[in-house]
């Protein structure tokens, strides 16, 4: 089914569209029909940045068990990083999240 | 016989007169014919509902497919647009009504036509063709396994979009539905809840529920594709648009 569920966050950082490099203001999150992926439903992620136009976008869509291990992947690299490199982020909420990801 | 079509994206005008885009697809035939309006799925306004459009017409109908993205991201590829659609929220109940409306009056103002108007749809299409056709005077409609006509989403799940329950006394024409068994939006029990409801309307409908198949059993590029289920579907859709789209 198209779930229309859809999660937007606020993000800075960048990311490789098909232009080339760009800004990405903006992150949706999906499970969703994927236009690609052959699976019937993916967890997609769209990093966007609207005021450059729709085109400006980078996409995944991914098998959701894969997405999982991202995720996990994530917030473990996050979590191990050497002190001092995580400004803005909140290290109990890091540990907190550490522990329900690596169950 | 003659079985020329031609197929082109054209500019329509759609909801509050807003000019939007769409794919039409139609036989070089002085007809009268009739005109069905193809309601793409949300992943957009893409290759494979191109080619279910031209499928119509060389079938001998009219069709025309409205860019239901087209506001969010004029001139963008479908899948860019679709992105940009859900990220502003998806396609409003009351815009898809006027969209499908201009599509239908585009269809009906064709010199070749009949005047007779069908809308079908896939998966939220589906569900959208339920809608237009109980908001608009047509003749035929076709939901493909749309989810959320009747049934309550799952808790937590922030749907932006409501079961259409309360519309169905205004159902304008026969219904055609087509599900899989083993789907879960809509789920067995939903398709039964539709087909009772409409029962006690008092609403003709010929629903069909294919054993070994899902959701999105049409989508001949995706693992969902059963052919046994889409090509008995394909016959009974033909079926019911010969029955109320004929001269």
């Amino acid at each position: 089914m198209c779930t229309y569920q859809t999660e937007t966050l606020e993000v800075t950082g960048s990311a490789k569209g098909p232009e080339g490099w760009f800004r990405v203001s903006e992150a949706v999150v999906y499970l969703d029909h994927p236009q690609h992926a052959l699976a019937e439903h993916t967890l997609n992620v769209d990093f966007r940045n609207p005021a450059l136009g729709p085109a400006t976008r980078s996409a995944v869509e991914l098998e959701p068990g894969a997405a999982l291990r991202l995720a996990r992947a994530i917030v473990d690299a996050l979590r191990t990083a050497p002190p001092g490199l995580l400004p803005g982020v909140d290290q109990e909420a890091l540990a907190r999240l550490g522990v329900e990801v690596s169950r | 016989m003659y079985d020329a079509i031609m197929a082109e994206t054209i500019q329509i005008t759609g909801h509050e007169g807003d000019p939007i885009e769409a794919y039409a697809a139609r036989p070089l035939q002085p007809g009268p014919l009739g005109g069905v309006v193809v309601i793409h799925h949300m992943p957009g306004y893409d290759a494979a509902t191109k080619e279910i459009t031209r499928r119509f017409a060389a079938h001998g109908y009219n069709a025309v497919m409205p860019n239901l993205h087209y506001r969010d991201a004029p001139g963008a590829s479908p899948d860019d647009a679709a992105a940009a659609s859900r990220a502003t929220g998806g396609v409003p109940d009351e815009r898809l009504v006027g969209d499908v409306a201009g599509a239908a009056a585009w269809l009906r103002s064709l010199t070749n036509a009949n005047g007779k108007v069908a809308t079908i749809g896939y998966c939220s299409g589906g569900r959208q063709s339920v809608l237009a056709a109980c908001s608009l005077p047509l003749q035929a409609a076709v939901d493909c396994y749309g989810a959320f006509v009747v049934g309550d989403p799952p808790e937590g799940m922030p749907l932006k979009v409501g079961p259409l329950t309360h519309l169905l006394p205004n159902l304008s024409c026969p219904l055609l539905g087509l599900f899989g068994k083993d789907d879960s939006y809509p789920s067995p029990a939903q398709v039964e809840e539709l087909d009772r409801l409409l029962t006690e309307a008092g609403k003709p409908h010929e629903f069909t529920s294919y054993e070994g198949a899902g959701h999105a059993f049409f989508n001949v590029d995706r693992p969902s594709y059963r052919p046994e289920a889409a090509v008995d579907g394909w016959a009974r859709i033909f079926t019911f648009f010969g029955e109320h789209l004929g001269a």
